[in-house]
């Protein structure tokens, strides 16, 4: 299937390809047909677009940052405005991008089609999740454009439930109903992954990104009512000065760091498990060869999800807890650092003796394992105690938190998107612009948060709009950065919108990868499969698949899975 | 004077090396495993560059042995790093008998800091070279934080209780100090300098100065004034116990737990006089909850304080309370 004078490229579109006739896409027309749809496939399209616009609000504010933060007097933006920046950044990135980035897109759409499946489990639960996810997103639109927000997008008490006269109530009511469509979407992919797999999809042959979404969707369920309720406390003594936080009601204000820690550390695994799977998807299929280690890395998953529970308090080292809570959940925050580092092993150790090629989501997954590591590692200097007490609320935290969830969870995100595109869309992305944009992001991205390290280690604390002259020079290298990074994600903007009418078809499977989705058409039918796919192959055994037309591949072993003819 | 691009703030307190020298060893270990990670990686994928577009790799499923390697070595490689932090911690909350006490109170968005010998200073703090320091610090509103860069220590401003922390400075000269705990609008330039001096400097800074109320004068006044007199007796013989002795020992609670009388204790007992009963008392004390500022604690708990050497007077029901007193 290809020349060869090509270069060794693998999406090489067979010229006479056309997309299949009837497909998700064209199955039915008109606003309501969208609106109202029970297709996951569609519902995930729905989210794309909406977790699209938080993203840009998002970078908008980030933006207005980093240029407010060009000169140490900070003359762009007054403090006011430049805290309800930072704080609607956060709470448009966190709560209504990275949480529902991967789960509520790429796995919506992935998961019951990697399955064999025709469905989630509940698919009207799926259409409420995202009407949920609407609604609350509106509360915090109308929180940022009637006075904005300005408690940080950690809401800490008492100054998010009393001292703040900013717009926090709509923001926390917000966020609390968009809490309910993080549990529904996470129950759904539990039942449905439990109930809806194929015959022959055994646990040990799913996809790891199914892994990673289970174990993903545990913290989904267990978690977020969790939020809900603590933000709803802080809720009511803000509008009824119930006294549950602030001291002079009788409250107490770390109580509050607690409940919100027990939720929002696990998040931060909501946000990275998944970014984890779309790796050790991309990792194999790149290399051409059985991912190394695949229980290690799918328990690792589950280890990450239950381990992130009893670790919140490493966010209070300074609070005046006691001496022994700190130490030990700055022992169990090392614990939680072996599963993530026998990911970075075993995604290190696939790659030898692969086949390896350039394409643009192996650039990101690539990516992916070199700035989740300096993330990660950099973590190690927070879990410590003693660095912690020079380091917390620095921008050192800052940076490593960017480490993980932009060079991470995005990266992670974007090269989904990639490596799904032709499957969502049916039409390949423009590759050389694709890896142009790929490289920018890295550079962009390096340029941008690097620098925040040693801000951090110099003392620049976190939050501030303005900061004294010696901090200036790391500050202007992090905003040249930031432009180039806002370059990297306005480029894949244009050119995907653009392939998604005049890319080249890309055919069932133009890597080609070995999961259950790439043996149904592009873009697939309203119920994914012809007919239910039976799975006799192990997983990301790219041998014993003749049909995927691989050099020394045996038939051994294999049935045909697919039933297209 | 720094560079204009500095790497790492002046080591101006006995911390400062300490966390300086446990940094570098994360950065040895951690830059070690990045750099081997990323070499890897750049290395097979030119190594294993795709040569055809239809070739497959070499069907590798794992290694038992590697992964128990590195689930093993790193292990304790994060042990050490954590036994290290730890000791630097434990240290650190472990304030030394010899302290020279300040007073901080910060509120939305600035610090008031209090010297021993009650000069008042704001966004400004002076102390000696070489003395053990500790700062007693409560809110008047929400959390901030006092962090001191030079001296790479930090610590929350909570409402509702004393945090404490304590430094040694190394250095003499002029440090930064931030509130690193958002805490609203102005939170960036809550913010001043610390003012390390030679001891004899110190001590002609202070009496070079007009002398400001004395602390304990102060909280005697607020004694009588507030009617705490009415009841907590000198002689232990009134509905309250007496302050003599009080400060540092350990009393039996109501309940038949111990507590040691501390800053934290006494702010909790004037605020929320029912939360632990000492005993042999009934709960008749009523909340001065908003009738009383943070200075005015800082200042009654001085005097209690500088009461601590009085012989305790005999306690009903409690007659071993007092086993504290030195």
């Amino acid at each position: 299937m290809s020349s060869a004078q090509q270069p060794p490229l693998s999406p090489q579109p067979v010229a006479e390809q056309q997309l299949p006739k009837e497909h998700y896409l064209n199955a039915t027309y008109g606003i309501r047909s969208w609106l109202l749809t029970t297709d996951h496939k569609r519902i995930a399209i729905l989210y794309l677009i909406s977790v699209t616009f938080f993203f840009f609000i998002g970078g908008i504010f980030a933006s207005l940052i980093r240029l407010h933060l060009l000169t140490p007097g900070g003359y762009l933006v007054t403090p006011e405005t430049y805290n309800k920046l930072f704080t609607m950044h956060g709470v448009a990135m966190i709560f209504f991008f990275l949480i529902p980035s991967i789960p509520a897109v790429l796995g919506n759409f992935l998961i019951p089609i990697m399955i064999g499946a025709k469905d989630l489990a509940f698919p009207k639960i799926n259409l409420l999740s995202w009407y949920i996810y609407l609604v609350g997103g509106a509360f915090v639109l109308y929180s940022f454009s009637t006075g904005g927000l300005d408690t940080g997008w950690t809401f800490y008490t008492p100054l998010s439930s009393i001292y703040s006269n900013s717009a926090v109530t709509p923001a926390v009511i917000g966020i609390f109903i968009n809490g309910f469509s993080s549990i529904l979407t996470g129950l759904n992919f539990i039942i449905t992954v439990h109930t809806m797999r194929a015959p022959g999809m055994t646990w040990f042959r799913l996809p790891l990104f199914v892994w990673a979404h289970y174990a993903t969707s545990l913290i989904f369920i267990l978690g977020t009512p969790v939020i809900a309720i603590t933000l709803l406390l802080a809720g009511l003594e803000r509008m009824f000065h119930m006294g549950f936080f602030n001291p002079v009601y009788g409250g107490d204000p770390i109580l509050f760091q607690h409940l919100f820690w027990f939720y929002s550390h696990p998040a931060v695994y909501i946000m990275i498990l998944p970014a984890m799977g779309v790796i050790s998807e991309i990792i194999p299929t790149f290399a051409r060869k059985p991912i190394f280690g695949y229980d290690f890395i799918a328990a690792s998953s589950i280890g990450i999800a239950v381990i992130g529970f009893i670790v919140w308090a490493h966010h209070m080292f300074l609070t005046g807890q006691a001496t022994y809570a700190a130490l030990a959940f700055s022992f169990l925050s090392y614990l939680v650092a072996i599963p993530s580092a026998v990911k970075v092993f075993n995604w290190t150790a696939t790659l030898y003796k692969g086949s390896i090629s350039f394409d643009t989501p192996m650039l990101y997954g690539l990516g992916f394992i070199g700035l989740f590591t300096i993330g990660g590692l950099t973590g190690l200097f927070l879990a410590c105690l003693g660095l912690d007490i020079h380091l917390h609320d620095t921008y050192f935290v800052v940076a490593h938190f960017h480490y993980i969830m932009v060079g991470g969870a995005i990266m992670g995100y974007l090269g989904g998107i990639h490596f799904w595109w032709p499957k969502i869309t049916g039409r390949l992305y423009p590759e050389y612009l694709a890896r142009i944009a790929a490289i920018t992001l890295f550079v962009g991205f390096n340029l941008t948060f690097f620098p925040q390290f040693i801000l951090g280690y110099l003392g620049m604390p976190r939050r501030y709009h303005n900061y004294p002259p010696e901090y200036q020079v790391l500050n202007v290298m992090s905003t040249a950065g930031a432009s180039i990074l806002a370059l990297g994600y306005l480029l894949p903007m244009v050119y995907l919108t653009w392939s998604m009418r005049y890319g080249k078809v890309a055919g069932k499977n133009p890597w080609p990868a070995t999961g259950l989705e790439w043996t149904t058409d592009s873009p697939p039918l309203t119920e994914n499969f012809h007919e239910t796919p039976v799975v006799d192959w192990e997983p990301y055994d790219f041998l014993h698949r003749p049909e995927l037309g691989l050099l020394g591949a045996t038939s051994k072993k294999i049935v045909p899975a697919h039933g297209d003819d | 004077m720094q560079s204009e691009l500095p790497l790492y703030p002046e080591q101006a307190s006995n911390f400062a090396p300490q966390v300086d020298g446990l940094v570098l060893f994360m950065i040895a270990v951690c830059a070690f495993f990045a750099v081997v990670i990323c070499a890897a990686v750049i290395y097979f994928f030119f190594k294993y560059q795709r040569k055809h577009p239809d070739e497959v790799g070499v069907p590798i499923h794992g290694d038992m042995r590697l992964e128990i390697a590195w689930i093993v070595l790193p292990f304790f490689l994060l042990m050490a790093m954590f036994g290290w932090g730890a000791v630097i911690y434990v240290d650190y909350r472990h304030t030394p008998n010899d302290t020279l006490d300040v007073y901080v109170i910060g509120k939305q968005w600035m610090w008031k800091l209090q010297q021993p010998d009650g000069r008042k200073e704001i966004n400004e703090l002076h102390v000696p070279v070489n003395r053990n320091v500790r700062l007693v610090m409560a809110s008047e509103d929400v959390i901030h934080d006092f962090s001191v860069p030079a001296f790479r220590v930090k610590m929350d401003v909570v409402p509702g209780h004393y945090n404490t922390m304590w430094f040694r400075p190394t250095k003499p000269g002029r440090y930064h100090f931030f509130c690193s705990q958002y805490c609203g609008t102005n939170h960036a330039v809550m913010g001043g300098w610390v003012t390390v001096m030679e001891q004899d400097d110190y001590a002609k800074w202070l009496s070079g100065t007009t002398a400001s109320e004395d602390p304990v004068a102060v909280g005697q006044k607020l004694y009588s004034d507030l009617a705490c007199n009415t009841c907590h007796q000198a002689d232990g013989k009134g509905r309250g116990p007496s302050y003599n002795g009080v400060y540092g020992s350990h009393v039996k609670l109501a309940d038949g737990s111990t507590v040691v009388v501390d800053d934290n204790y006494i702010r909790e007992s004037i605020l929320q006089p029912n939360a632990k009963i000492v005993a042999g008392y009934l709960p008749v004390m009523p909340s001065f909850q908003g009738q009383v500022t943070e200075d005015q604690i800082a200042a009654l708990t001085a005097y209690i304080k500088s009461l601590k050497d009085q012989a305790a007077p005999g306690k009903p029901g409690a007659a071993e309370s007092a086993t504290g007193k030195k």
